[in-house]
């Protein structure tokens, strides 16, 4: 899960879309509401909300060019709005703002590492599409890519990631498992394949590390990921700094 | 369509309009193979438009015409590298492509060292130079270049035009480029297409060194076909 959200995270961050993908994550609020309520998987309604409302946001903004972040900081506060008024109890809601890993069965685990899997492969066939059409969206059509296609296969893709990444962290930190990762990365990286494996690495040593110090100081295992990921954020800022790797 | 003949492209009756605002006006042009043609006009005249309409990124209306077999490259005026973590030769070979080398060569980029930078640290003449390199890899008959010397200095222009020049002649190539240097027209074109939503002027690139040509492209814009018809 830390592997695939780090290197889908690694375009968002490319987009200019970080704070995009961590807003995006608490979208999911109302879709878990209502799988609640209406008694089925409410991983999937986080998932439908969350592909509904990217579409949504992608679209609106190709039409208006009004700004992802305005977009999204609208879309956010509405969520959030619905999913506290509709979450049927208070304990639920503090669960799906906050994540709880022992509810995990191996099941899901088992589902998550399956569907991890298959992000990154898909991701990986486009990765190379997305990047030429950051750089330029009239050099990527002219060289026969559907940009919109391309878009909107990663916008699923990010969706299923988080989508999972909220069952372990929660809605509020799990945008913090797509970010920080990737940005730990391109202190790094000069070149592309490095940093979507370093993003890749960064978001598994980021998970792994926080779960394992969450498990062994008996601590909720959302914030130690964020801890971990912030340590390492902070040595490649040093890493730079130091070695000039990026200049 | 195909154009026949001499001519890689025809182009007549072209219109282009973004929620009923008109932003080329029944333009109507021809380009002979292996010359290379100038695009010249005030901001906002439509001329980015003009290259977007021939490569088909956008709605038009009448008849565009390429000659048979045509490849087309294509260099935009602006990229986004800055803050891209993505290094020369990665870029050159996105789409599986393998002749970077001889392209690095035609637009004498030899220095090896550079396929390792990354993006956002060239300077802005090896970064023309390389999205040049990017359009010359597929080994295109035409060349579309969106103001090919934005953002560097007077002193790395010329030798990116005596490049191009080079390019043509050796590789048989037909180019359109996009100024706004009158000096660059009457150097190195061999066509003048002036713009101003409309065609103000379309002939050979050594007239407009006459006062008329130049009335024509920079006075009060009148289309040539309006001159035709009072004619």
């Amino acid at each position: 899960m830390g592997i695939s959200a780090g290197y889908l995270g690694s375009i968002l961050v490319l987009e200019k879309m970080a704070l995009v993908g961590d807003a995006l994550s608490h979208v999911a609020l109302p879709g878990l509401a209502i799988g609640i309520l209406f008694n089925f998987d409410p991983y999937i309604g986080a998932f439908a909300f969350l592909f509904a409302s990217a579409v949504i946001i992608w679209h609106v903004q190709r039409v208006t060019r009004i700004s992802f972040e305005a977009l999204v900081g609208t879309a956010f506060t509405l969520a959030l709005a619905i999913g506290i008024l509709i979450f049927p109890d208070l304990e639920l809601l503090e669960e799906a703002l906050f994540g709880n890993i022992a509810l995990i069965t191996p099941i899901d685990a088992v589902a998550a590492a399956v569907i991890s899997v298959a992000t990154i492969l898909l991701t990986r066939a486009i990765y190379k599409k997305l990047v030429l059409a950051m750089i330029s969206e009239d050099l990527a059509v002219s060289k026969g890519i559907n940009v919109a296609k391309t878009n909107l296969l990663y916008l699923f893709l990010i969706s299923l990631v988080v989508a999972i990444g909220i069952k372990i962290t929660g809605t509020l930190l799990v945008g913090f498992l797509v970010i920080v990762p990737a940005i730990a990365a391109k202190n790094l990286s000069s070149d592309m394949s490095r940093y979507s494996l370093l993003s890749a690495v960064f978001g598994a040593i980021g998970a792994f590390s926080g779960i394992f110090l969450a498990n062994f100081f008996s601590l909720p295992p959302g914030p130690m990921v964020v801890f971990s990921g912030i340590a390492i954020f902070a040595a490649t800022i040093v890493v730079n700094w130091r070695m000039k790797i990026t200049t | 369509m195909t154009a026949k003949d001499d001519y890689i492209l025809k182009v007549s009756n072209l219109n282009v309009r973004f929620q009923n605002q008109i932003i080329l006006d029944n333009i109507s042009f021809n380009v002979k193979k292996g010359t290379t043609m100038a695009i010249l006009g005030p901001n906002g005249a439509g001329k980015s438009v003009l290259f977007r309409t021939l490569l088909n990124l956008v709605p038009y209306n009448g008849n565009v015409e390429w000659s048979e077999k045509v490849k087309v490259g294509y260099v935009p005026q602006n990229v986004a590298v800055t803050d891209m973590p993505i290094s020369v030769k990665e870029f050159l070979s996105i789409g599986n492509r393998i002749n970077i080398e001889n392209a690095l060569n035609l637009v004498r980029l030899r220095d090896k060292s550079v396929l390792n930078k990354r993006l956002g640290v060239l300077s802005g003449g090896q970064l023309r130079r390389l999205l040049i390199a990017w359009a010359l890899i597929d080994e295109p008959n035409i060349l579309l270049l969106d103001e090919p010397t934005t953002g560097i200095d007077m002193d790395s222009e010329e030798p990116i035009y005596l490049m191009l020049n080079d390019v043509k002649k050796t590789q048989k190539m037909t180019i359109l480029l996009i100024t706004h240097d009158i000096h660059i027209v009457q150097e190195y074109t061999d066509y003048l297409l002036a713009l101003n939503k409309c065609v103000t002027f379309f002939g050979k690139s050594e007239e407009i060194g006459k006062i008329e040509t130049q009335k024509m492209i920079y006075g009060e814009p009148v289309c040539v076909e309006a001159l035709k018809r009072e004619g």
